[in-house]
């Protein structure tokens, strides 16, 4: 393996995305050649992992090209566990959300290719923001890869696509804007140190861990801007369940299984290495906010009547879990964190797919316009019954892994937050099971499915009551992720083995030693 | 103070009292180097031949004889201006010491010439308004039968052409004036066409002859105020003469209060023509009634000279009193990008609300112009360069789409762009997107480069404002493209014309610098970089 494949996964996509777009005339040839390009780049995501070290150094497969030299800044890449972990997780869902989207019903004059080609470009702009390791890049990326989701969102959603898609841009864009005024402050900080500026993250990270805890506590404030819309945090979580309400299924799942992470992943990569201090000084700020999104994202769930909007609510708990972890500054903690990015994607990119086939059946999002559809759909119910398992962390799913590290990790140096956190579990029980009751369970009802079937002399809408189960497209999208809910619940090994290296690295980069003594992993 | 001599305007070191040399009257001829100042003398004189050609010429080969000469001008202005550049690029003070040739000169002019390049081909396209966007004869009354008829014909007011080479001869001396009485006699050649150029548009007389006056009126204003901070400062530091007044500045033994209104008057005449909020009033009605070539020739040039003004005057002659005056200049550049972000929120009319966008670009260009630092410099010279061709590119897309009444421009007429002109919708996307400051297009280099010079010069809190007004203004931008991608377009909408040549080019200019910058800055970043030193 060498570093031109990691740039080659980027580029493919990008690549693809061109591709596709301009086969606009061609619905079926787009998708088949959309698929194909998908295929090829997670083969290549495999072999890329396969390549990976986990023993190695800190930043593998790296490869820089002067681009700004006035401002020293360059095209460079490279990868740790976290971010291959990631780009694996990207890599993966390309594929899925390619055959999910096969039978997509596309607003008028919108073409499949246009649709396919920018999923393939956000996929490969994603790619690109995990593997930077220049700060400067990695903030292009960030800004740009919201331009695909823009005209995702904004050309092929919902009735109120324009507010969401705006809404959405603006809140990113403006913490992006915060996190430019803290790297550029971090630059000129080290450029006063060093002599000479540079935005190479390794230098970067050398310098300015080492700056006084002012300094640090403001730039650390940019840049935790940017994550925390982008993660999000509550309270500036409130473009996701737009987002989300309006978006295509697929695309809130490349929206929450993605894009999102890069949040977390900044906690990670940016925010903990370079401003140690600043971070354990206002870990606890952060720490109130991840419980606050748990509580809150998890009563909301409970409370929502719109399926997609649930989804959201969801995923916000969720990530109040993993910034618990992240911030909670032990090995473990945060290895469940990062467990918990990928079996996130997995596990709510299942749900949103399963859901999405519920919302193809009925043509609504209502949650009451459901019911019983268990008798006419076993399967659906069975598979939906798994995504929802997982996301309550099921034991023996792959999501309880990761809640069970962050949890496990995160008593000892913050009891009171991982028991206020814990409650989120019991909840999280409570929204997935109550759902899964009013969709499937007791006898066929609601508009969606059997028309206006309520009340004396209704008239049921036979059309509407022939509702089929899954098609064996619909199988083969979701068979991937069922074998890795349950295959990563039973074996989570490869994925903690080469997350753990990369995690100790930022840990000692922090400064902290972990808690309690490990007993392995 | 003795009496006003030549050798105190000027500074010239005359041998004995100059009063006596003056009795003889042999003043020595000032030095002139003809190679530093080329450029700007080849402007003047096809200006000055545009004038004969409008005299002379009959009417039927007017249009083309313009367009010729002026190109040629342009084409040979820059042949000149790379000759010298190629040569040397040493600073030097010519015209008794009354004009600086230095590297921010040079790349002032450089852009300038490029600009003016892009606007004159706008200008001179006739196949998107048939016969030009100008009127036939500026004379006939708006509303008249005459007046209807002149908007059906195809002839124009030639004259235009020599207006703008006058004009954009105008902007280099400002921009290279090393005293302020030069400044000012080169702000009014720069103002002065441009009030008339304003007045010239074929289609809605009455607004574009309101702007003109608008514009002349507040103009005369601020030339006014610079005019009188100039006499206060020549009462101050007894000189004229930039560097003089960075002598006097640095000592302590002078009337505070002449330097501080002087500065203040001054600074307002600069502020009025880079149209920095809040002296930014006339600039929305200017650029809405104005023909839409001649605002973007306004747009990217004046802004360009301005800016280039206020860079040079800050940097040379108030440097040492930076200390008093940068706080007010903070509140100014707050101000701009708040009015320009906020009130661009409002507009229903797309010109009106670039006009918006460029008083919150202003903002922008204070902050990296108060940063009195090489990268306070350089930055703020790169960022006029990206704006200016990012600008003009937009009134290019602008002047294309039109209805049975000329240009379309309320916001609403927008609606579903995309599906009817892919390619004019994503064109004008990627420029307004630059106008945001997206990564990947020079806009966004631009404020990188600003943002640093003034992270790095203490103002960092400036720069939080400057954020904060940058998301604010990407609202109306992106309201831009809900309207084009994803909105129903309306049944009588407009149409896209199809761009002639000139046109054609003009705008491929404008989109590929704003994308080279943006993709590879670092052509540009190193020209305006390291060394940019103003001339003594």
């Amino acid at each position: 393996m060498n570093a031109a494949s990691l740039v080659t996964l980027m580029v493919l996509p990008l690549l693809g995305g061109a591709v596709v777009a301009s086969l606009r005339g061609n619905d079926r040839l787009a998708k088949q050649v959309a698929l194909g390009f998908s295929l090829v780049e997670l083969v290549l995501a495999a072999v890329l992992w396969a390549g990976y070290d986990p023993a190695g150094a800190r930043l593998q497969l790296t490869s820089s090209v002067d681009w700004i030299a006035a401002f020293g800044v360059h095209l460079s890449f490279g990868v740790d566990g976290i971010a291959l972990v990631m780009i694996a997780v990207v890599a993966l869902l390309g594929p899925v959300v390619v055959g999910a989207a096969w039978r997509e019903k596309l607003p008028a004059a919108r073409t499949a290719g246009g649709f396919l080609g920018l999923i393939l470009v956000q996929q490969g702009l994603v790619v690109g923001v995990f593997a930077a390791t220049d700060v400067f890049l990695f903030y292009v990326l960030f800004e740009i890869m919201l331009i695909p989701m823009y005209f995702l969102i904004g050309g092929y959603g919902g009735a109120r696509r324009q507010y969401a898609a705006v809404k959405f841009f603006l809140y990113s864009f403006l913490g992006g804007l915060f996190m430019l005024a803290s790297a550029i402050g971090a630059y000129v900080y080290a450029a006063g140190r060093l002599g000479r500026g540079t935005f190479d993250w390794a230098t970067l990270v050398a310098v300015v861990r080492d700056a006084p805890l002012s300094t640090q506590i403001w730039l650390f404030l940019g840049f935790f801007a940017a994550f925390a819309i982008k993660a999000p945090l509550v309270p500036v979580h409130t473009w996701l369940p737009d987002a989300a309400a309006e978006a295509p299924i697929v695309v809130s799942v490349i929206l929450v299984g993605v894009l999102d992470k890069v949040g977390m992943f900044g906690f990670l990569r940016y925010l903990l290495p370079m401003f140690p201090k600043a971070s354990q000084e206002l870990a606890p700020l952060v720490l109130v906010l991840a419980v606050v999104g748990v509580l809150y994202g998890s009563l909301l769930a409970t409370g929502q009547r719109d399926l997609k909007r649930f989804i959201a609510y969801v995923s916000i708990a969720h990530f109040g879990f993993m910034a618990l972890g992240v911030f909670a500054f032990s090995t473990q903690s945060q290895v469940g964190a990062v467990s918990y990015m990928i079996n996130h994607s997995v596990a709510t990119g299942m749900l949103l797919l399963v859901i999405g086939m519920v919302i193809a059946r009925g043509g609504s999002t209502r949650i009451s316009d459901y019911g019983g559809m268990a008798r006419l759909t076993p399967v659906l119910g069975g598979l939906f019954l798994l995504a929802g398992l997982s996301t309550l962390s099921l034991p023996g799913t792959n999501s309880f892994v990761s809640e069970f590290l962050v949890l496990l990790g995160s008593y000892p140096r913050e009891p009171v937050y991982t028991v206020l956190a814990a409650l989120g579990m019991v909840l999280a029980a409570v929204y997935v099971l109550w759902l899964y009751q009013r969709l499937f369970h007791g006898p066929v009802r609601g508009d969606a499915l059997v028309g206006l079937a309520s009340g004396p002399g209704a008239v049921e809408d036979p059309a509407r009551a022939k509702v089929s189960d899954l098609s064996a497209r619909e199988l083969v999208v979701l068979a991937p992720l069922v074998v890795l809910v349950l295959g990563l619940g039973i074996y989570p090994k490869p994925v903690l083995d080469v997350v753990t290296p990369s995690v100790s690295a930022t840990m000692t980069e922090v400064g902290l030693a972990d808690p309690v003594a490990q007993g392995g992993k | 103070m003795s009496a006003l001599s030549v050798s105190a305007v000027f500074g010239t070191p005359v041998s004995g009292a100059s009063w006596t040399v003056l009795a003889q009257g042999s003043v020595p001829a000032p030095e002139v180097d003809y190679g530093a100042i080329g450029a700007m003398l080849v402007v003047f004189a096809g200006a000055c031949l545009g004038v004969l050609v409008e005299a002379f010429f009959p009417r039927h080969v007017r249009w083309s004889s313009q367009v010729a000469l002026t190109l040629l001008t342009l084409g040979a202005a820059g042949v000149t201006f790379g000759w010298y550049v190629g040569r040397s690029a040493a600073p030097v003070t010519t015209l008794s010491g009354t004009l600086a040739i230095d590297r921010p000169t040079l790349f002032l002019w450089g852009t300038l010439i490029a600009l003016a390049l892009g606007a004159v081909l706008l200008i001179a396209d006739r196949s998107v308004e048939p016969g030009g966007s100008f009127v036939a004869q500026a004379a006939i009354r708006p509303g008249t039968v005459q007046d209807r008829a002149q908007a059906a014909t195809s002839g124009m007011q030639t004259e235009i052409f020599p207006l703008t080479l006058f004009a954009l001869g105008g902007m280099m001396v400002f921009c290279a004036a090393n005293d302020l009485l030069t400044m000012f006699v080169a702000l009014e050649v720069l103002s002065l066409p441009l009030y008339l150029m304003c007045g010239l548009a074929r289609r809605r007389r009455l607004l574009s002859q309101e702007a003109a006056v608008k514009y002349f009126l507040l103009g005369a204003f601020a030339s006014a105020f610079f005019l009188y901070g100039l006499a206060l400062l020549y009462g101050y530091a007894g000189s004229v003469k930039l560097s003089a007044i960075a002598e006097a500045t640095a000592g302590n033994d002078r009337s505070d209060s002449l330097l501080y209104v002087g500065l203040g008057l001054l600074v307002v005449g600069l502020l009025f023509k880079g149209s920095v909020g809040p002296f930014h009033t006339w600039t929305p009605d200017v650029y809405q009634g104005a023909p839409t070539p001649v605002t973007a020739f306004m747009a990217a040039c004046t802004k360009v000279a301005a800016f280039g003004g206020i860079v040079r005057v800050l940097n040379v002659a108030f440097k040492a009193s930076s200390w008093e005056w940068r706080g007010v200049l903070w509140a100014v550049a707050i101000a701009s990008m708040v009015i320009g972000a906020v009130l661009g929120l409002t507009q229903t009319d797309i010109k009106r609300m670039i006009a918006y966008s460029s008083v919150a670009h202003a903002g922008f260009l204070l902050v990296g112009s108060i940063a009195l630092t090489e990268q306070g410099r350089s930055g703020t010279l790169f960022y006029l360069l990206a704006y200016g061709f990012t600008t003009l590119a937009a009134f290019g897309i602008v002047s294309l789409v039109r209805d049975g009444n000329g240009e379309a421009t309320h916001l609403s007429q927008w609606a579903g762009l995309a599906k009817r002109s892919p390619l004019t919708a994503a064109v004008f996307t990627f420029l307004l997107l630059a106008l945001a400051g997206i990564p990947l297009t020079s806009g966004f280099v631009g404020k990188f480069v600003v943002f640093t010079a003034a992270v790095d010069d203490g103002m960092a809190p400036l720069v939080v404002v400057a954020v904060v007004a940058s998301a604010i203004a990407a609202f109306f931008y992106l309201r831009v493209v809900v309207l084009m991608y994803f909105s129903e377009p309306a049944t009588d909408g407009p149409t896209v014309t199809v761009p002639g040549v000139f046109t054609t080019v003009a705008i491929t200019l404008g989109v590929l610098v704003t994308l080279l910058l943006g993709v590879y800055p670092a052509v540009a970043l190193d020209w305006a970089g390291p060394g940019l030193a103003f001339a003594p």
